[in-house]
């Protein structure tokens, strides 16, 4: 029973970071409808933000992490707003495929990128926080997943706030539902769209740190599978909804933690993540929470 | 006689020509023409997938491991079993190649009915994920597989991949897929990939269109594979991933989506390029992904995509 | 007078030297990518090895030209670059690869070119299967395997072992297949297996579920980071028993990765830099001299794999495949860094191996198990 809910809590702390990054897919395909494949590896640059600045504060103190977090975030959200600019901007108008090539095109050069200025070797990431050990009933709890867990629940609600509270959030909704009705009522999309890709990219490097915390090897490659397993959560949650994204990313979390923990089915867990996708975009393509849009013509 | 057929049938004999005299030439300029051969027929067959009829698949290279894998399977272990006792040292392995390449391919087109089946719903970005989630899948099963080598993979496989095999099935790639398209029933194809909505409505068959797009593209996928796997004598699960996948659509993006002579000049450009530039092989991704990016801002239509030549988009 | 006299012969000697033909020997090593730390110190024993020999004089009067080529760690590559290596650039024997993998792709083909091929640290055993061509300058898994298991039993006295295997790698998973077999004709229990995929950060999984079994150890012969990330997860999982390792083990970064969580953890490996013997610490002496850091099993492998090499040429007195494969196939007692190499019948070296244990973040070097 303990072994069980011990899985419990280790899928829901890896099911977090999948819902951080899925968050960012999700906002951005809401906003403009197409899959940021860079995403991924704005996620990895937080992590090397993280790493680098990981050297200029002190270990294990919660202020020198939550520096660390903030820069790291603020880094790749102009990172996000750069590369909107110079790469998605002028296709804005183009067929969603041009875009969708232009995005692997930016994932392979941040990829590449880093591999040329990083160097390919794993690097081994400080311990920011301070790290202890909580007991409770006999499941162990790491203080770096309870930090993952919250901040992600943080930045969860945050972005619920922005998003329904704020006019700028009021923007992005009005923008995702028809940008020409939008731009018709005077929002400037292009600073909507702009704010969105900082926002997404804020949450990608958040994403990237806390990982980065919890598997201290960074190398700059890290962000391609996890960002396709948190894409598969953001379509199981249902794309372009928010809580469905976390909703997704938790539940991917668990199962593939309940998958690697039994004995035989382990090394085939990448293929049921995809699986699972298969079928959900096969049974029910609006993901759990998400809502059909009958393709007029 | 009709053109195209002309012109099969002289690539033909060509390639047996060429073969005939192929101790001839240096050895690694033939290593090149090979691998060149293989890109373009991995090319051409995305091409009828992604370019003709607009399905954006990024597993071709899951189609490409099954042809290697099922036809390296053949000729290693059925291979001596049936070649025992054979005077000739050269007719009966062309023949157990030549049949190891069709099972090869005709498995990957089974592979391409499969994920092409249920993708059918599916448009642009959707697609797109599925086909690479479908990609990993075959990967994580062949690594999964011990028989097969797991994820060590095969190797000392036979060394029967010449330039004859490859020239031969390059031309029959590029006969196959331009008779398919410049043909009436083609222009289902091309019509799918305009807008499949109005297809649908003035009668065409677009469900149909799209099967036969995978199924063919992942049968040549599926030859380029087996021929990749004599060629090199060595594979790997790791070798067919998502990057390989991404080189080839590369090509065809570089060539120009439906162009098939851009495909065919790309597939040779990007071929020779990372030989090129091999002393600097650590750019040439960089340049790559660039590129890539570069060339969707500035010419979409691909850098060889000659106007009057393409194919209507 | 005297010191023009010394100059000209020395400029004469170093002339002939230079109108000498070279000897191309072929490197093939993953110097960028995910196996570059690997490929990186193997790369620098070999041209330390390649640097003190011409600075002796060469073989029988010319010197040796390392040709390297990068495999990027990249699966194809090696095959790729092997294949330049013997048509384009001709060489007379190739050296590498640090990982199995790489070296399996390239052997055949060194087999079927007749171009004699030795790997320094290449453990799998089916890599010298290929040919007789084929050589190796270290221990196979087979061996290390027994080691592993006679520690464990003997030194340890674990009886119930978990193992978590990384189902992708084939080093891995040969390793372990041979600890399990040699721990259980000793009389232990493999309690359980769990596997992960190569490139994994996250065990907690396959550990709680090792936990609920409660072993006496836990065989890990992943790679040094999933080894270190699983160390760091069990031990926060609140799993106390020593984990056990392969030679992959063998690198700093583990300590780097690891931290705290990897101390009482013990591993195998193929040379330790505090080995008594005086040529050992002349040789330690000298590469940090060179290179500013002490060598690890990689440096000194492939040291001694161009050692070996390049004496092979000597005896065989000739360039030809041939020759030097019958040469490297008699090496017996050869004095390398990493102790007396001599090849067995499957032209593997029979040499000991090393167990280290982790103290506060140092390696420490426990004790020696020979064949």
């Amino acid at each position: 029973m303990i072994e069980f809910f011990q899985q419990l809590l280790n899928g829901l702390s890896l099911g977090a970071i999948f819902a951080l990054i899925a968050l960012g897919y999700t906002m951005v395909y809401g906003v403009l409808r197409f899959i940021n494949f860079a995403h991924s590896d704005v996620f990895m640059v937080g992590a090397y933000a993280g790493y680098y600045i990981g050297r200029f504060v002190p270990e294990h103190t919660v202020w020198g992490g939550l520096a660390a977090l903030a820069v790291a975030m603020t880094i790749c959200a102009v990172l996000g707003v750069i590369i909107e600019r110079l790469a998605y901007r002028p296709l804005r108008s183009a067929p969603t495929l041009n875009v969708l090539i232009t995005a692997i095109g930016v994932s392979l050069l941040l990829q590449n990128l880093g591999q040329f200025f990083f160097g390919a070797t794993p690097r081994p990431f400080p311990e920011l926080f301070p790290v202890t050990l909580f007991i409770f009933h006999g499941i162990y709890i790491s203080s770096n997943q309870l930090v993952v867990i919250g901040v992600t629940l943080a930045l969860l609600f945050a972005l619920r706030f922005i998003v329904l509270r704020t006019k700028i959030g009021t923007a992005m909704r009005a923008v995702s539902q028809n940008p020409k009705a939008a731009s018709l009522v005077g929002i400037n999309n292009d600073l909507v769209i702009s704010f969105t890709f900082a926002l997404g990219s804020a949450l990608a490097a958040a994403g990237g740190m806390l990982y980065a915390l919890n598997y201290p090897s960074i190398d700059p490659l890290m962000g391609v599978l996890p960002g396709l397993k948190a894409f598969v959560a953001a379509v199981l949650g249902g794309i372009g909804n928010i809580p469905g994204a976390a909703l997704g990313g938790l539940l991917l979390g668990v199962v593939e933690t309940f998958v690697n923990g039994s004995k035989d089915w382990s090394t085939y867990k990448d293929a049921i993540a995809f699986a699972l996708l298969i079928l959900m975009l096969l049974f029910r393509p609006a993901g759990l929470l998400g809502s059909f849009t009958k393709e007029k013509v | 006689m009709p053109r195209p057929l002309l012109a099969l049938l002289i690539a033909l004999a060509a390639a047996a020509a060429l073969s005939a005299y192929s101790d001839h030439f240096d050895a690694y300029y033939l290593d090149v023409a090979i691998g060149i051969g293989i890109n373009l027929i991995l090319a051409v067959s995305l091409n009828l997938v992604n370019g003709y009829t607009g399905q954006f698949s990024l597993g071709h290279a899951g189609f490409m491991s099954v042809g290697a894998y099922l036809s390296a399977a053949l000729t290693m272990w059925l291979g001596p079993a049936l070649l025992q006792g054979s005077e000739s040292a050269f007719w009966p392995p062309q023949y157990l190649f030549f049949a190891a390449l069709l099972t090869g391919g005709l498995s990957a087109a089974l592979a391409g009915l499969l994920v092409g089946l249920p993708s059918l719903r599916l448009k642009g970005d959707y697609l797109a994920i599925v086909t690479l989630g479908f990609g990993e899948i075959i990967r994580v099963i062949f690594q999964n597989c011990e028989p097969l080598g797991g994820a060590l993979g095969l190797n000392g496989i036979p060394a029967y991949t010449s330039v004859f095999w490859v020239l031969s099935f390059g031309a029959l790639t590029i006969f196959t897929v331009h008779c398919l398209v410049h043909s009436t029933y083609g222009l289902g194809f091309i019509a799918t990939k305009d807008d499949e909505i109005a297809a649908e409505a003035i009668g065409l068959n677009v469900t149909r269109y799209k099967i036969t797009a995978f199924v063919v593209g992942a049968f040549f996928a599926g030859i380029a594979g087996g021929l990749y796997a004599h060629f090199k004598q060595t594979i790997s699960p790791g070798g067919f991933d998502f990057n390989r996948s991404i080189e080839i659509v590369v090509m065809v993006i570089l060539g120009g989506m439906g162009n098939t002579v851009g495909v065919i000049l790309a597939a040779i450009l990007l071929t020779l390029l990372p030989e090129v530039l091999r002393p600097v092989a650590e750019f040439r991704m960089i340049i790559y992904s660039f590129l890539l990016i570069v060339l969707m801002l500035v010419r979409p239509k691909g850098l060889f995509n000659f106007p009057g030549r393409s194919a209507k988009s | 007078m005297r010191l023009l006299l010394v100059t000209c012969c020395i400029a004469i000697f170093t002339l002939s030297l230079r109108a000498a033909e070279p000897i191309k020997i072929g490197e093939f090593a993953s110097l960028t990518g995910k196996q570059a730390s690997f490929g990186q110190t193997n790369h620098r024993g070999a041209v330390f090895a390649v640097e003190e020999i011409n600075a002796a004089g060469g073989i029988f009067g010319r010197p040796l030209e390392l040709i390297t080529a990068d495999t990027r760690s990249l699966p194809g590559e090696a095959a790729t670059v092997v294949k330049k290596l013997i048509a384009r650039d001709k060489v007379t024997a190739i050296v590498g690869e640090t990982g199995s993998a790489a070296a399996l792709e390239a052997a055949p083909l060194c087999q079927a070119a007749g171009v004699p091929m030795i790997t320094a640290t290449a453990t799998n055993p089916r890599v010298t299967e290929q040919g007789s061509y084929i050589f190796r300058a270290c221990f196979i898994d087979p061996f290390q395997g027994t080691v592993l298991a006679q520690f464990a039993h003997h030194t340890l006295h674990a009886r119930r072992v978990a193992v978590l295997v990384a189902a992708g790698n084939a080093y891995s998973v040969g390793l372990a297949q041979y600890f399990k077999i040699n721990f259980t004709a000793l009389g232990g229990q493999i309690i359980a297996e769990q596997k992960y995929a190569e490139g994994d950060k996250d065990f907690r999984a396959q550990l709680t579920a090792i936990k609920a079994i409660q072993p006496d150890a836990i065989f890990a012969s992943g790679d040094y980071v999933e080894s270190a990330l699983s160390c760091v997860q069990a031990r926060q999982l609140g799993i106390t028993a020593p984990f056990l390792g392969g030679d992959t083990w063998d690198s700093p970064a583990l300590i780097a990765i690891g931290g705290s969580a990897v101390d009482g953890s013990y591993f195998s490996a193929h040379f330790s830099p505090e080995a008594k013997e005086l040529a050992v610490q002349h040789f330690v002496h000298r590469f940090r001299a060179r290179w500013g850091e002490l060598p690890d099993t990689g440096s000194s492998l492939g040291y001694d794999a161009v050692l070996v090499l390049a004496d092979a040429l000597r005896r065989a007195h000739s360039t030809e495949g041939a020759k030097i494969r019958d040469a490297l196939a008699t090496t017996r007692n050869f004095p390398g860094v990493t102790g007396r190499i001599t090849m067995d019948a499957q032209r593997n070296a029979s040499k000991a191996a090393v167990i280290f244990t982790i103290k506060t973040g140092q390696f420490v070097y426990l004790e020696t198990i020979a064949p």
